[in-house]
This record gives structure tokens, C-alpha cells and sequence, in this order.
């Protein structure tokens, strides 16, 4: 019966390419845009990423990493005093201007990191050392920046390298090294310097501190930490753990209250802004247009082969087994429609790594959820010609 | 369900069928009170003018119909009496069907739409090719069982069709019209095939034919007007003479 279900699919062309061609569509919408929407989700975390902490303490009323009030620097000596705490260094995160040579300016995100013990430095350097960081007016480079901050970004020979100078606020910045880092939510290079010359690059203020980073001592989790670092310094301390449920996520009176500092900044941005509304509707539009297509295309292929059904149940094929083989022919489209949008989807991630953008982030819940997705489509399908096919009698196969 | 009894001559025993379509003003009668009664070994044809009810009756008889009140034996089985999965089972074991269109499946080969009935009945597809091919030798298309229908003609693809009726060697063949889109030659040729297979052991035929030009094949012939079997004529009678004569001209 599979095989004469197979066959009778396949044997119509315009049919069964107008069905994987919805199908195909509605995958591509459904798995990229969801993966370019956690993608550009894990760019707001990106400060997160590069320096993995795993405590961040900040402004009582923080929420996400991007958008932090500035603390005294004081605030590092009370982290530190908390007996839970293991070490707890500065940080300084915030945008700045670069002025290149041709007198040019790119947006940058800086950090100021500990110049003693460099806590939150990159996690892995591809040239240059680390500790030349202690040097005068010296920074560490990511990879973007090399081409981003280049006279030429078109002109490989014109990359940024270690020795090359710029200005940040007038000040000079050489560069000692060139890591390996996320990509900053605003699409600018990272660049590491230490936290006193990162207060020299930024236009003075009152209070300049933007989180204390810290870790616990042994035998306690950073969970448990944080709560005794909140408890005795009335500060706001997060796990850096990544995106997802965390022990200390609770209800407050304020709404939501998260325990991992990725969980609140996406959170953050998923209630605040309109980027998931706008991804969304994507998402949503390619279900609709799966459906509409699939669901249209699939009845007048049932349609047009209903005195073959219908002679077949003449025959004695039980009403089950024509709905298995309707259930077969959509199941077999939908798989092939959704093989062939995950193979676009990936042909389209290789683009985007390589070039480094649109963000793309396919986490293994999306083409699962998508695949959910299209079968659902799928099988509204089968159903809407179960129905046609349930209420044709056979003797209607005798009236030509 | 009961098997059908080889013993009995009598392979279709209607009485007093009963069948409407439509409600209230709209109702029409197609059937009324007909009983009729169809034997082993025999071609029985059904004719009358058009909208006379022969092809509901057929179906009735095929078990693809529900009717109002009277009764249907097939084989001894009581038709109106079986559930729907009970009536697919006996017809997929029990009739071999014929239809005026073929209704062949076209993105299936000759010997795939000749095994489905094999595949109805579970039989593997190996088995419902080899045995479909078997058949399609008997009909004189031995030769074309890896083709499409659409490259046969009419008269071939109306003997695919016979070969996928008789495939499963059900002991009643249902034929509706089965010369319809035949020219003189090739129905003549299908007659025969319908001719040897009635001839076979404790098989019948029911054709419903408006084809005047096949009357002479049949063992007896029912003729219906207005819902109703006027007269069932022997093929040895005098009348059955004079109504061929009288129709094929």
C-alpha cells in the first residue's frame, strides 16, 4: 500500500513539486528566521560570552548586560568583603568611538578589565600576549576589529595588526593583541584594555563602574554565592551560566525576577523591543503560507485522484488504510519539503558564518520545532482529504 | 460474515429492494420492489433506458450501496445486514469490479494497477506482480505489463481492467458499461473475455450495458424501466431473439 501511495504522489509531477516547493518555503522561513532571531539573541549576551565571569554584580536595578547603571568603584571592596566570594574584580563595559587614520570613526565596545590579575581578559588569543596588556596605552583586538578599524576593510594587506595605533577619545591605543571574541548586539568590534585606561578613553563621570565580576570559593555554587553577595551588599548579583531556568528565578511584585544574567538580557529584549514580533511574524507567515499552499495543493491532488480512491474503496480498501496512504503521501512531501529547507537554511548559516553576519544561531530545538511544524501542516492536509475521501461513497465510482 | 456457499447455484438473490435519493419533493424513487436473482456460470445483463436505476441496482448488488428495505444475498451473505468494514472485507474478496471509465491508475504500470486487488487483500507486491502478469497473459497483453494505461488503447486498457477484475478470482464480476468507450472489434473481444470468465467455475457476470450490440452474449437478460425489472428473459427464449433483434436495430 506504501508503495501505491508513493507511486500515485510522485507519478504527479506539478503536484508534488508544488507540495514540497510550500513546504520547502515554509521551512526556510520557519528554521532560518527563528535561528537569525536566537542568533541576534545571543549577540546581546555577547559582552557575557567574552568575559565569562561566572557572577556579575551590578546596579540593584539592572536588568540586561547592555544597558547597566554605574556603580562606585567602592562597590568591588564590598563584593570582595562577602565571605562567599573567592576574588571579584572591576569591569567596564560601554561603547566608544574609534578615530582611524583617515580621521574616520567606528563604533566600538570597550572593556576594562582587572590590569593585576586581567579577570574577564578573551578567552583565547590568536596573536600578540596577553600580558602586554599592562603596557602603556595598549589594547586587545578581536578579530572584527582587524578589518572593521582597517583604513581599506576590502584590502586583506590593510588588516589591523599588533603594532598598528588609533585614538579612542583622543587618547592613543596600540595594539598588543588580536583574540578570538563574540560579535557585540550593536555589530561593533570588542576591544580589552585594562580598567584604568579604560576610564582615561571615556569622558569622565561620577561613578564609572560598570559590574564587578566574580567567582565563588570552593564548595559553593555561583548560585548560592550570588545570593550571600545580594544578601549582604543589597547589590544585584547574576549568574553567568547562560540562557535558561536557574534555581533563583522567582515572581516579584515587579514581574519576573532572573537568576542568570543571559536569561534576564534576552528576556529583557524579547519584552522590550520589537524583534520578536518582527521575527514572529515571519515565522508565523511561513506556517500560513505552509498551510495555505500544502493544504490547497494536497485536497486537489486528493480531488484529482478521488475515482481512483474511490475506486479502490470499491474495491474493498477500508477507509483506514486509504487515510494511511493520504497520511503516507503528506507524512513523505513534508519530509521532503523540510529536508530540503533545512539544506537551504544550512546553505544560507554557511553565508552567514563566513561572513559573519546576519547573526545565526540554530539551536537543536529549531528544526525540531520546525519539523513539528511542517508534519502539523502535513497532516492537516492528509486530513482535510481523509474528510473528502470519507464522505465520497463508493458507488459514486459507477456514474461516470 | 458467512463464505459463500459453493453448493448454491445462486450466486445474487435480491428481493423487493427498496432505494430514494433526495428528501421531500425532491425524493426520488429508483428503486422499487425489485427482487431479482443472478446464477453461477451465467452473463446477466441489466438494460433499460437511462435513469431507470440499473446502475443503482448494481451497486446494491456490489455492496457499495445502502438500501432502504429489501434484502440482498450475495453468496448467501445478507448484505444489508453487514457493517461497513464487514461489506469492504466481502467485496474485496468476493466481486471483481469493472467500471465504464476503467478507472485505472495512470501513474501505475499495467501489472501495479492489475495487482491491486492482490494489495487490497495484504498479498505482497512481489506476489500481485507475478500473479497480475500471469493474468495480463491470458488477456493477450503479456507484453505490455511494464507500460502506463495511457500508452494502450481503449479495448486494451478496458482488458486491463478485466484482468485487475479477475486477478483475485472473485466469484462475481460487476461490469458497468463495459463497451462503452469500445469500438465493435475490440468489445467483441472483451465479450468473449466475459464469456470465458462466466463460463468458469462458479463465477457470474452482471453487466449493466445501454450497448444493444453485446445483447447476444448474455445467458438473460433483465430489462428495467422506471425503477422496476419488467421482464428477465432467458437467452434460449423466443423473446430474448425478438428483443435483440429489436434493439440491435
Amino acid at each position: 500500500m506504501i508503495r501505491l501511495a508513493l507511486k500515485m504522489l510522485f507519478g504527479d509531477n506539478a503536484k508534488y513539486l508544488m507540495l514540497v516547493a510550500g513546504l520547502f518555503f515554509a521551512t526556510f522561513l520557519i528554521v532560518q528566521q527563528a535561528s537569525v532571531f536566537c542568533g541576534l539573541m545571543r549577540w546581546t549576551t555577547s559582552t557575557l560570552k567574552n568575559v565569562a565571569a561566572p557572577i556579575y554584580v551590578v546596579e540593584e536595578r539592572v536588568e540586561q548586560v547592555n544597558e547597566t547603571n554605574p556603580m562606585r568603584d567602592t562597590d568591588v571592596a564590598r563584593v570582595r568583603s562577602v565571605a562567599a566570594v573567592r576574588w571579584a574584580m572591576p569591569l567596564f563595559s560601554g561603547l566608544q568611538r574609534v578615530r582611524l587614520a583617515d580621521g574616520s570613526f567606528k563604533t566600538i565596545q570597550l572593556l576594562g578589565i582587572d590590569s593585576a590579575s586581567l579577570a574577564g581578559a578573551p578567552g583565547r588569543m590568536i596573536e600578540g600576549n596577553l600580558e602586554d596588556l599592562r603596557l602603556p596605552n595598549t589594547v586587545v583586538i578581536d578579530e572584527l576589529a582587524t578589518t572593521r578599524l582597517s583604513s581599506d576593510p576590502s584590502d586583506p594587506s590593510k588588516k589591523v595588526k599588533i603594532g598598528d595605533q588609533f585614538e579612542i577619545n583622543d587618547v592613543e591605543a596600540r595594539v598588543v593583541g588580536i583574540c578570538e571574541a563574540l560579535r557585540s548586539f550593536t555589530g561593533g568590534p570588542y576591544i580589552w584594555t585594562t580598567y584604568e585606561r579604560a576610564l582615561l578613553y571615556t569622558p569622565g563621570a561620577r561613578k564609572m563602574l560598570t559590574a564587578v565580576i566574580a567567582a565563588p570559593v570552593e564548595g559553593m555554587t555561583a548560585n548560592q554565592a550570588a545570593d550571600e553577595i545580594e544578601k549582604a551588599t543589597g547589590l544585584r548579583a547574576f549568574v553567568n551560566e547562560g540562557f535558561g531556568s536557574n534555581p533563583r528565578d522567582r515572581m516579584t511584585a515587579k514581574g519576573e525576577h532572573y537568576g542568570d544574567f543571559n536569561t534576564s538580557t534576552i528576556w529583557w529584549y524579547v519584552k522590550n523591543t520589537g524583534i520578536p514580533i518582527s521575527f514572529g511574524t515571519t515565522v508565523v507567515i511561513g506556517f500560513i503560507v505552509g498551510v495555505a499552499i500544502s493544504c490547497q495543493t494536497f485536497y486537489a491532488f486528493v480531488l484529482d485522484n478521488l475515482k481512483h480512491l474511490g475506486a479502490l474503496k470499491a474495491m474493498g480498501m477500508s477507509n483506514f488504510r486509504l487515510s494511511i496512504m493520504l497520511v503516507f503521501q503528506a507524512f513523505t512531501v513534508g519530509l521532503i519539503g523540510f529536508g530540503l529547507g533545512l539544506l537551504a537554511t544550512s546553505g544560507f548559516a554557511l553565508g552567514a558564518i563566513n561572513n559573519g553576519q546576519p547573526p545565526f544561531y540554530m539551536q537543536w530545538q529549531i528544526p525540531i520545532g520546525a519539523f513539528v511544524a511542517i508534519q502539523v501542516i502535513c497532516m492537516l492536509a492528509a486530513l482535510m482529504g481523509i474528510i473528502r475521501l470519507s464522505l465520497y461513497e463508493p458507488a459514486m465510482v459507477f456514474r461516470a | 460474515m458467512p463464505d459463500p456457499d459453493p453448493s448454491s447455484r445462486i450466486v445474487v438473490d435480491v428481493r423487493a429492494l427498496e432505494k430514494s435519493f433526495g428528501e421531500g419533493p425532491n425524493r426520488i424513487h429508483v428503486l422499487k420492489q425489485v427482487s431479482l436473482q443472478a446464477n453461477t456460470g451465467e452473463i446477466m445483463m441489466l438494460v433499460g433506458p437511462s435513469g431507470c436505476g440499473k446502475t443503482t441496482l448494481l451497486s446494491a448488488i456490489a455492496g457499495t450501496l445502502k438500501v432502504e428495505s429489501g434484502t440482498i444475498h450475495v453468496f448467501g451473505s445478507p448484505l444489508e445486514k453487514m457493517s461497513n468494514s464487514a461489506l469492504t472485507d466481502f467485496r474485496a474478496k468476493n466481486i471483481g469490479f469493472i467500471f465504464q471509465q476503467f478507472n485505472l491508475i495512470p501513474t501505475l504500470s499495467v501489472a501495479e494497477n492489475v495487482g491491486v486487488p492482490l494489495l487490497i487483500q495484504g498479498y505482497s507486491n512481489r506476489v500481485a506482480i507475478k500473479r497480475a502478469r500471469e493474468i495480463l497473459e491470458k488477456v493477450g497483453l503479456g507484453d505490455r505489463w511494464k507500460e502506463r494505461p495511457n500508452k494502450l488503447s481503449g479495448g486494451q486498457q478496458q482488458r486491463v481492467a478485466i484482468a485487475r477484475a479477475l486477478v483475485h478470482e472473485p466469484p462475481l464480476v460487476i461490469c458497468d458499461e463495459p463497451t462503452a468507450a469500445l469500438d465493435a472489434r475490440n468489445g467483441e473481444i472483451v465479450l468473449d473475455l466475459f464469456r470465458e470468465v462466466a463460463r468458469s467455475a462458479n463465477r457470474a457476470v452482471i453487466i449493466v450495458t445501454h450497448d444493444n450490440r453485446i445483447l447476444s452474449y448474455a445467458d438473460r437478460i433483465a430489462r428495467m424501466d422506471d425503477g422496476e425489472i419488467v421482464e428477465v428473459i432467458e437467452q434460449n427464449d423466443q423473446r430474448t431473439q425478438h428483443f435483440i433483434h429489436e434493439h440491435a436495430h
